[in-house]
């Protein structure tokens, strides 16, 4: 039993907080989070060389072929640096969708694609219902001319905006449950009849679109993988952008815990530094506290996901649930601590506030996965 | 990354076990092994003392202790895996535990050959049980502040003063004091480590009552009592060191590990109690907290692996190790607080009752969680020790 990084891994950590200190200070990101990019080409083109955008594709796709523990490792940086732009939706949602479901021909021809930089995917399942698993997908497809009509709409779909290709999850029929009868599609940019809205969103960093499907017609090579049979590979997806979500919560969180000491430390009020204080103190030690077991379930959820996948659903409900609470907690905590200038616009810390409060909601809440949790625990 | 067992861990882990299955007797075990540390009375005492001997024959206790001094030298990792397997098996804390974990590692490091060959071997057989004489009315967070007083007499210390806290000092043979020895010195630099034989004269013990009525703890008062000088550990006058010795064993060990079995239990109860009409299983605000109780334990449970990932691989402490023992006591609060909610008025009745046969072990953890939130560093002084130490905040 080792619960700690192999000499790779730390080596990943420090040339990616290397990276990213370089190429990614909150001056960049507050300049790229006004745009609807949030990007720019250079540091896309950047992160391709670095084999960032194929981390988890196999290598003869391009890709890493690298584990969850790798990309927890590498998240857990990208949330410290707030690093804007559609890393997540292209890589972990869209591509890895297309990893996950599709047939070789079409893993071939997506995910070198989106490993060199060359195309950005991204992927569209969630609906106004607010559920995150199989019965909120209420769209339907239905056949049509030997291949498809899609109708309804999605909400919530992260950078759909900047995809040349969207994964869409739409219901192919009624099956024997809410699982059964999901249907994976590949919809290209500028398909007919699909309308993107970007959201003014409480995180600018990361854009979430409304996407509407009017009677859009795919024809059977849209399909991705086999019909009716989507929301198993979709739930697989899921699970692992949870993990890696949550890690990136955690850098995050680690970053406004170090900015809160040093502001501690510095801080004087009352003739002392405000550190010194017990409210102060503690505040911040819970601080800590909050953090160091979000990590701990979030490495124990990527450990599952790679070698242990009968404990991984828990595993991951479990990191999202706690990890959830404790980056609102920390962010909150870290504004209150530094006093007024905590709420300003030109302190870095709204830039964390506003991940957090995104992050807390993605894929389902504290409470969403509790109840997850406690439905697998009481089995 | 890896939480599945090596296979020599888990060759280990099953050794373990098997020999606990074929050797522990069911008439002693425990459900809440740290709140029923103490023996109530000197017949399960004895009992006790009976089944360490039986251990320590099979090679069972002290495994962590160097084998020279009767132990395996097992590293972190088996010491772990040993009290996991104790505890799953619902085994009594051994009541040489303060010598077992806080005072052998203690002579190992800072004492004589004589006292370590004096003192080691009986820890390990029970013929030797232990109290720690550290705490006084005046000095319990704040320890350094002592003033049990020891004055040079020749070949002896005379020591006059009073403890508190003193847990089992009702069965054990042997105290380890702190002591002032010299009044002028600044507070942390005129503290003595000294050995005390219980029955010599002078030394009297009275009972603490704790408001759940347990009987573990007592007031120590030495009137003139004599010490021989070879009993003194370390050197004169640099006794904190020795204690921070003890204290860093005491903290290690914090954190209890009951949490999930506890847990597990009230999963099963909220399905067959009511809560308004239906079982409360069926209220979501209930799973709620179930989940969360559920969740919390798990985090813990990882912490600690992280920690020990640390001392393993011989890294310094991190932060995890801090976090521990203030987290894990207050979940203990948490779960007896949603226990207390769960389960109503049977959870105010010491007594088994047909819907919670239980029940008695609910009032008692219902009842007894705060201590641990106090006992061993307050929450208050460990989230000082994280603020100073871990994130290098001032002190106050």
């Amino acid at each position: 039993m080792d619960i700690g990084f192999t000499e790779e891994q730390e080596l990943l950590r420090d040339t990616a907080r290397r990276f990213f200190e370089a190429e990614c200070p909150t001056k960049f990101v507050r300049e790229r989070m006004a745009t609807p990019e949030a990007m720019t080409d250079a540091f896309w083109a950047k992160l391709a060389e670095q084999g960032w955008l194929g981390i988890v594709y196999p290598e003869e796709f391009g890709g890493s072929g690298l584990g969850m523990v790798d990309v927890v490792v590498l998240m857990e940086e990208m949330g410290r640096a707030v690093m804007p732009g559609p890393f997540f939706a292209s890589v972990l949602l869209g591509g890895a969708a297309i990893g996950e479901a599709g047939s070789p021909a079409q893993r071939e021809h997506w995910l070198p694609r989106v490993a060199a930089g060359g195309a950005k995917a991204a992927l569209a399942w969630t609906e106004p219902n607010l559920r995150w698993d199989a019965a909120g997908i209420m769209m339907t497809a239905r056949e049509a001319g030997g291949g498809f009509r899609l109708s309804g709409s999605k909400l919530f779909v992260p950078d759909a905006h900047l995809a040349d290709v969207l994964v869409v999850a739409a219901r192919t029929r009624d099956g024997a449950s809410l699982e059964d009868g999901v249907s994976l599609f590949l919809v290209p940019k500028g398909a007919g009849g699909v309308s993107v809205s970007v959201l003014p969103t409480i995180d600018e960093t990361r854009k979430l679109c409304e996407v509407r499907f009017e009677d859009v017609a795919l024809g059977r090579e849209a399909l991705l993988g086999e019909a009716h049979q989507g929301w198993a590979p979709l739930a697989r997806v899921l699970d692992r952008a949870i993990v890696a979500l949550c890690a990136e919560m955690c850098g995050g969180a680690q970053r406004v815990l170090d900015m809160t000491a040093e502001y501690a430390k510095i801080r004087i009020a009352f003739g002392k530094p405000i550190g010194s204080y017990q409210g102060v103190k503690h505040k911040a030690a819970d601080m800590l506290v909050d953090l160091e077991n979000a990590r701990s379930l979030t490495y124990y959820a990527a450990w599952a996901l790679d070698e242990a996948p009968q404990e991984a659903p828990l595993a991951v409900s479990m990191a999202k649930a706690y990890a959830s609470d404790a980056y609102r907690k920390v962010a909150g905590a870290g504004i209150q601590l530094h006093g007024g200038i905590g709420f300003t616009w030109e302190h870095d810390l709204q830039l964390y506030f506003k991940r957090a409060r995104a992050s807390e909601v993605a894929f389902g809440d504290a409470a969403w996965h509790r109840e997850r949790v406690a439905r697998l625990v009481g089995a | 990354m890896d939480f599945a067992d090596s296979l020599e861990e888990a060759a280990f882990r099953a050794e373990f076990r098997r020999w606990l299955e074929q050797n522990l007797p069911p008439e002693i075990c425990v459900d809440d092994a740290q709140d029923q540390r103490v023996a109530p009375d000197r017949e399960t005492l004895e009992q006790r003392i009976a089944w360490q001997r039986r251990m320590n024959a099979a090679g069972w206790v002290g495994i962590a202790w160097p084998k020279e001094y009767g132990g395996r030298g097992a590293g972190p990792m088996q010491q772990a895996i040993y009290n996991e397997e104790y505890a799953r098996a619902r085994a009594p804390i051994l009541p040489a535990a303060s010598g077992l974990n806080l005072l052998g590692p203690t002579l190992i490091h800072w004492g004589t050959d004589a006292q370590k060959a004096q003192h080691l071997p009986r820890i390990l057989n029970a013929d030797e049980l232990w109290c720690q004489g550290f705490s006084e009315p005046g000095a319990g967070g704040d320890l350094a502040g002592l003033r049990t007083r020891a004055v040079d007499a020749g070949e002896h210390f005379i020591v006059n003063g009073q403890k508190v806290w003193t847990s089992g000092a009702h069965f054990a043979d042997w105290c380890f004091l702190l002591v002032r020895t010299d009044p002028e010195a600044p507070k942390h630099h005129g503290i003595s480590y000294l050995l005390v034989d219980m029955k010599t004269p002078g030394v009297e013990v009275r009972p603490l009552v704790l408001l759940n009525g347990h009987r573990h703890f007592n007031e120590v008062f030495f009137t003139d009592v004599a010490v021989p000088k070879e009993n003194l550990v370390g050197p004169l006058n640099q006794g904190w060191k020795v204690a921070i010795t003890t204290l860093m064993f005491e903290r290690s060990g914090a954190g209890g590990r009951d949490h999930a079995l506890q847990i597990a239990r009230l999963f099963e109860l909220a399905k067959q109690l009511p809560s308004r009409q239906e079982p409360a299983w069926n209220d979501s605000h209930i799973r709620q907290q179930l989940a969360q109780l559920a969740i919390d334990a798990k985090a813990l449970q990882v912490t600690r692996l992280r920690s020990l990932t640390r001392r393993l691989r011989g890294e310094p402490p991190g932060p995890e190790g801090s976090i521990l023992k203030l987290f894990g006591s207050e979940l203990a609060v948490r779960i007896s607080d949603f226990a207390a909610t769960l389960l109503g008025p049977y959870a105010t009745i010491e007594a088994e009752t047909e819907a919670v046969p239980d029940a008695a072990r609910w009032f008692h953890r219902v009842l007894g969680a705060r201590q641990y939130t106090i006992a061993g560093g307050t929450s208050e002084i460990q989230r000082n020790i994280i603020g100073e130490r871990v994130l290098g905040l001032p002190k106050g």
